[in-house]
């Protein structure tokens, strides 16, 4: 059971603040932002998520920059209590569109509401937006959506391409479209969040993919749905035999190593054939989770080259492939690079005809930066900087830089090659033909280039 | 200090004057029926929750509020029971203002009203009202709408805090447990098991019958009602329900194996705090089964490993502090599973470390080489915290194996880096390595010499240094001449770590080198002796010290040098890498029966700040074994020549003296510096007394079986140096006492200080008293 929960901005103060129990003194929120400004333990600069102060536990989550805070004095699982705080700044972007601290302090007695009926006296009654709608009734009062940072991983579809509805992801689930009717639609978005490191000679020494399917449903009267995978994917790696590979299921074929579902998702025919069935509560929620380590290849080919030009100079070559589609195109890729901590200035050079590109050299954490608005799959970018030091390098450069680190977003393609075969929505009558959307999109998480 | 920047918004106003404003314009409100009347009001409640919320006092509007609470608009209704639930317990006059329209909404048609008016009373929080909550929350209890059981279910455990006897006398919690055995409603069966839960926890303490109910909640039928019908329950509930489970303790392993296959499908689910009490429960079950347990790890692996990369840093930490307890309990279970352990780019730092602490647990023959290799990458990394831990890593994984031919390589790679953090953590780290693995001194040492000690400005790493230039002085060319300049630049150095460091390695190098040493041996004994801050190691008397100047005595002693050699390197010490791997060791002895244990509670962080004190212990004790030696000599040379002459003892005169005085060292040094000598004399010691001086703890004791206690102590034979202090058992009147014994002499120097002049005589006779039947008994 937790005391008490609320919301801080950036600057501590507070935006909501709800007291369940009342046996956490009044000031803990001021206890609170205090510890995690100006947190110094352990040679960390970052306070964790779970700390205690004076018998008082404290939890938090940042989303969208302000802090979702808890205390408790009891010994409650703190995983449950992190879940529950991520669950609740879901349910409030539901319920208003956009998440940010100008909605939130717009919204703050509708947020009240909310907090009254998820938790009573400590313990959580819901986090479904489903049921909490029978139960809260302020109107939410929206904001402009216009270039506001949203929460979650769909957000992204709001950047670059137009074939997305951009009102979509920030639509509330409860508020009335300004036409009066509510559009049926439904969106299904495949994210993929790569991890790769290369080593200095470009051999992958680990590659991920951390993916999710999600759901947002604005359909009336909750049809129920039907989900189909690719047909050869196939869960575990700990069971198959190394025959398997290359074998009957195929070159193609999509290996999963773990995955986990939503509440509301049958599985009865997913053994059979790959197919979910589940009536979509209200709300963004992801419908499956899954990790892939399965080999993959890679989006993006990095090469670093540093050639030292005399005591005092040098040359950075960067050169970035896409090895996808010429169809498909990348956008927001920033490449960074740590450079010696001599480097006193840098010059770049960009490639003839280059548009959208900007670079930067960060004085103050000595990085150079290297942004490109878009790449088409296919083309190859370069980059020569050259670098002027302050003293003489000692021995090799390549110790001191590097490494580079990249990140991207890529719509329409996903590295898993998991597909959604098929989204099947219960028919009520022959009329009935709501929008659907299955998006996909792959992004960097960690993306790493070792020179 | 944080300003709380209460005016920064304009939403958000900032004083008394706002409020007053507000008060005026809720009573105009109040009994106006005129259109647009609640529109104008929410307004109104709006604001007053926003001071709330800001922490301005409105506590003065309460009855303002109450007015303007008859309303049939629901979220006005919802703001006013918010405002009152938190006023009322401030205001109990004003809340008996509530209880009548609360009490009628609890009769409201609608159920979420009468819900939300029961939870409203509940809240109210004032001890003389309980009688007005009976009534409706028995209603509540067995109201048709499951909103309103839902409701009245919790608040029977705040009528308990509230009021605990009238919630027992009420025989609520019998009703309860009905209503969870019975209702068909999931979370109301959800709810009454909180509140059952938390009310016999707390009167278990108290009452027989309710430890028998509680223990009931865990008896077989229970269990399998809840277990039968989890996936009724909402997520949240689930894991309450599967941590009570886990205290469940089936008869048989059947039973065991029926329960893990009924939840097995829990561990797909997308909510890590259900598979994570998921886990808990399995692990639980299966603790007795040694093989079953083991194929729950290799079970776990994949939902877990899943759930750490599927949500947000803050979650993934949750889950990782998990897999880190797992991993530190069986880290051959997960050493086939490294790379998941790598950290990323972007990770916050508090979840590398946790990574970078597996990493280090898994690390065995076949993996370590990768493991090293990829911990080298972080330490060249530009953040500088995690450029010391991976360092520390390494070390650490160093000083598990046996193989580590590789890894001191890696390790003195990182000098050629020149990094000064780099330095400084590599420098700690060789030392480590070296008092566990001597032989691989000369590989260290070619390197470590080339590092220039003025380049080392932090402590730690400064200390290992010239630990290593006491410790291989033979084999590091200009060791003697290092050491002599830092003791040249000693006045500078502030932390006294590093000054032990250099005492201690001054000694050991005099003993291997003592030609090219001696004059830095001297130079830092007179600047040890002289050194007024550091009063653990040195006399503090800063007038004394010319007596003391041992370095020319030392100079002239003439001890072999093997001898030496045996008495510095016995000192090989083990202390420290068992700090460095004590931390896992006790992590492990943790084990799971704690979700909290893996998040740094309090008592946790006991096993790193032990290890200073424990370097200081080690260095101190050096330096009793020098004289001990010696003086035990001199004491059978004096028993050969006979020269054991008692001195008569003087009966012991009348001043009583407090037996357990308390005094810490600064205010000695102040009071020793503020008072005069009263007294200065000379005491005759028995010879039996120097015999036994080759225990300085002896004398001690028995000096304060004489109620005299002992402050500071220390020299070389045949000088030794005491500050004894006393106190009047009647007054707090002190006795400050500088005591040098000449051993070959059998005499000691007295100076005597005391608060009270008049007294010092007495005590002075007391003192020699003492002091002469030292070693008679």
């Amino acid at each position: 059971m937790i005391s008490q929960f609320f919301v801080l901005s950036q600057r501590g103060d507070n935006i909501v603040f709800r007291d369940y129990r009342g046996d956490v003194q009044k000031g803990s929120a001021e206890i609170f932002f205090r510890k995690v400004k100006f947190w110094k333990e352990d040679g960390e600069e970052e306070a964790p998520p779970v700390f205690n102060v004076d018998g008082v536990n404290y939890f938090h989550v940042k989303v969208v920059g302000l802090l979702f805070a808890a205390t408790t004095r009891s010994n409650v699982s703190p995983s449950l209590v992190l879940e529950l705080l991520q669950r609740i700044a879901r349910v409030t972007k539901d319920y208003l569109g956009i998440l940010n601290e100008d909605s939130l302090r717009k919204n703050f007695v509708l947020v009240y509401e909310l907090l009254d009926e998820v938790i009573d006296f400590g313990y959580v009654q819901t986090t479904s937006t489903e049921v909490l709608k029978a139960s809260v009734f302020n109107e939410p009062i929206l904001i402009d959506a216009g270039r506001l940072p949203t929460l979650g991983p769909a957000s992204i579809f709001m950047q670059g391409t137009k074939r997305m509805p951009g009102t979509a992801v920030t639509k509330s689930v409860v508020a009335n479209e300004p036409g009066g009717r509510k559009r049926e639609e439904i969106f299904v978005d495949i994210i993929e969040k790569i991890s790769v490191t290369f080593s200095s000679s470009g051999y992958i020494l680990t590659s991920e993919i951390d993916g999710t399917i999600q759901m947002k449903s604005y359909l009336t009267g909750n049809p129920e749905i039907r989900l189909a995978l690719n047909e050869d994917l196939s869960i575990g790696r700990g069971g198959r035999s190394i025959y398997d590979y290359g074998g009957s299921s195929g070159a193609g074929a999509v290996i999963l190593d773990d995955c986990n579902f939503h509440e509301s998702v049958h599985l009865d025919s997913f053994e059979v054939d790959r197919t979910m069935s589940l009536v979509p509560p209200d709300g963004e929620f992801p419908v499956m989770n899954y990790r892939i380590t399965q080999e993959f290849k890679p989006p993006f080919r990095v090469n670093t080259l540093i050639e030292e030009a005399g005591s005092l100079k040098a040359e950075v070559i960067l050169k970035i492939r896409a090895e996808f589609a010429s169809s498909i195109t990348a956008n927001a890729i920033a490449v960074q690079m740590p450079l010696p901590a001599y480097t006193s200035r840098v010059s770049f050079e960009l490639e003839p005809g280059a548009v959208g590109q900007t670079t930067d050299f960060r004085e103050s954490n000595k990085r150079l930066e290297w942004n490109l608005k878009k790449i088409v799959g296919g083309s190859e970018h370069t980059l020569r900087a050259k670098l002027t030091f302050s003293q003489e390098s000692h021995g090799n450069i390549t110790k001191e830089a590097g490494p580079v680190s990249m990140t991207f977003t890529i719509p329409m393609y996903n590295a898993s090659k998991l597909q959604v075969k098929y989204l099947q929505i219960a028919k009520k009558s022959k009329t009935y033909n709501p929008y659907r959307w299955v998006r996909y999109v792959t992004q960097a998480n960690s993306y790493v280039a070792r020179i | 200090m944080i300003p709380f920047q209460r005016s920064a918004s304009p939403s958000q106003p900032s004083g008394k004057g706002d409020v007053v404003d507000v008060k005026l314009q809720l009573r105009q409100l109040a009994g106006s029926r005129a259109p647009g009347t609640d529109d104008s009001k929410r307004d109104l409640f709006k604001k007053v929750l926003s001071y709330m919320t800001i922490g301005i006092d409105v506590s003065s509007v309460f009855s303002e509020m109450v007015m303007c609470s008859a309303t049939s608009d629901i979220v006005l209704k919802k703001m006013c029971y918010l405002y009152v639930g938190n006023y009322a317990k401030y205001n109990p006059d004003l809340a008996l203002l509530t209880i009548n329209f609360l009490q009628r909404d609890c009769k409201d048609e609608d159920p979420m009203i009468r819900g939300l008016a029961l939870r409203s009373l509940c809240m109210l929080r004032v001890p003389n009202l309980v009688e007005y909550l009976v009534g409706p929350l028995a209603l509540g209890l067995k109201d048709k709408s499951s909103y309103v059981r839902m409701v009245a279910s919790i608040g029977v455990v705040k009528l308990y805090h509230i009021s605990a006897p009238t919630c027992v006398d009420a025989d609520f919690p019998a009703i309860l447990k009905q209503l969870m055995l019975h209702d068909q409603d999931a979370q109301v069966v959800a709810n009454c098991l909180f509140s059952l839960q938390e009310i016999w926890s707390l009167e278990a303490n108290t009452s027989e019958e309710a430890s028998r109910e509680r223990e009931a909640l865990l008896s077989k039928p229970v269990i399998y009602y809840f277990l039968n019908r989890i996936k009724d329950f909402n997520e949240w509930a689930q894991c309450i329900i599967l941590e009570m489970v886990s205290k469940y303790v089936p008869p048989d392993h059947n039973e065991i194996f029926d329960i893990m296959n009924l939840l097995e499908d829990r561990l797909q689910h997308a909510n890590g705090a259900v598979v994570l009490a998921t886990i808990k429960l399995f692990l639980q079950l299966t603790l007795d089964m040694t093989d079953v347990h083991q194929q729950v790890y290799e079970r776990i692996k994949a939902p877990l490993l899943t759930q750490v990369s599927s949500g947000s840093p803050e979650q993934s930490f949750a889950v990782l502090s998990h897999l880190h307890l797992l991993v530190m309990r069986a880290p051959m279970l997960f050493s086939a599973d490294y790379k998941h352990f790598y950290c990323l780019y972007n990770e916050p730092f508090y979840v590398k470390k946790l990574k970078l602490e597996m990493l280090t647990a898994v690390a065995n023959e076949s993996n370590t080489y990768e493991i090293v290799t990829e911990l080298c990458e972080y330490a060249a990394n530009v953040d500088i915290p995690m450029a010391r831990e991976s360092i520390r890593a390494v070390g650490k994984i160093a000083l598990q194996q046996y193989d580590v031919n590789a890894i001191v390589d890696r390790l003195l790679q990182f000098l050629d880096l020149e990094k000064d953090h780099v330095t400084a953590e590599t420098l700690v780290l060789v030392k480590d390595l070296l008092r566990k693995y001597p032989q691989w001194s000369r590989d260290c040492i070619a390197v470590v010499g080339n590092i220039s000690s003025k380049n080392i400005q932090e402590p730690k790493a400064k200390a290992a240094l010239i630990w290593m230039l006491g410790e291989y002085a033979q084999d590091m060319h200009d060791a003697p001449y290092v050491l002599e300049s830092l003791v040249e630049n000693w006045e500078d150095e502030d932390s006294a770590e590093v000054r032990l460091h250099l005492l201690t390695s001054v000694v050991k190098c005099f003993f291997k080198r003592p030609p090219e040493t001696q004059q830095a041996l001297g130079a830092a004994l007179a600047a040890g002796v002289a050194d007024f801050h550091q009063p653990s190691y040195m006399f503090t008397d800063k007038e004394y010290r010319g007596p003391f100047a041992f370095s020319e005595e030392l100079g002239n002693m003439s001890m072999g040098v093997e001898g030496a050699e045996t008495i510095v390197s016995s000192q090989r010490v083990e202390a420290n890498d068992k700090d460095l791997l004590l931390s896992a060791s006790e992590k492990e002895d943790k084990g799971l029966s704690n979700n909290d244990s893996a998040y740094n509670a309090p008592a946790y962080d006991g096993s790193l700040s032990l290890a200073p004190s424990q370097v200081q212990s080690d260095l101190v004790s050096l330096e009793p074994q020098l004289p001990s030696q010696s003086s035990q000599t001199s004491s059978v040379i004096d028993d050969l020549l006979g020269l054991g002459l008692s001195v008569a003892s003087t009966p012991a005169p009348a001043l009583k003296l407090n037996a357990k005085p308390v005094l810490d060292p600064n205010t000695f040094q102040q009071k020793w510096r503020q008072l005069s000598v009263s007294l200065s004399e000379e005491a005759s010691i028995s010879p039996q007394g120097v015999a036994a001086l080759s225990n300085l703890q002896s004398l001690l004791h028995h000096m304060q079986g004489h109620s005299i206690q002992c402050i500071a102590s220390g020299g070389q034979s045949p000088n030794f140096k005491f500050f004894f202090f006393a106190q009047k058992s009647e007054e707090p009147s002190l006795f400050l006492v500088e005591c040098i014994i000449n051993s070959s002499s059998c005499k000691a120097q007295l100076k005597i200080k005391a608060d009270d002049e008049s007294s010092s005589f007495a005590f002075s006779k007391v003192f020699k008293s003492a002091l002469s039947s030292y070693g008679m008994a």
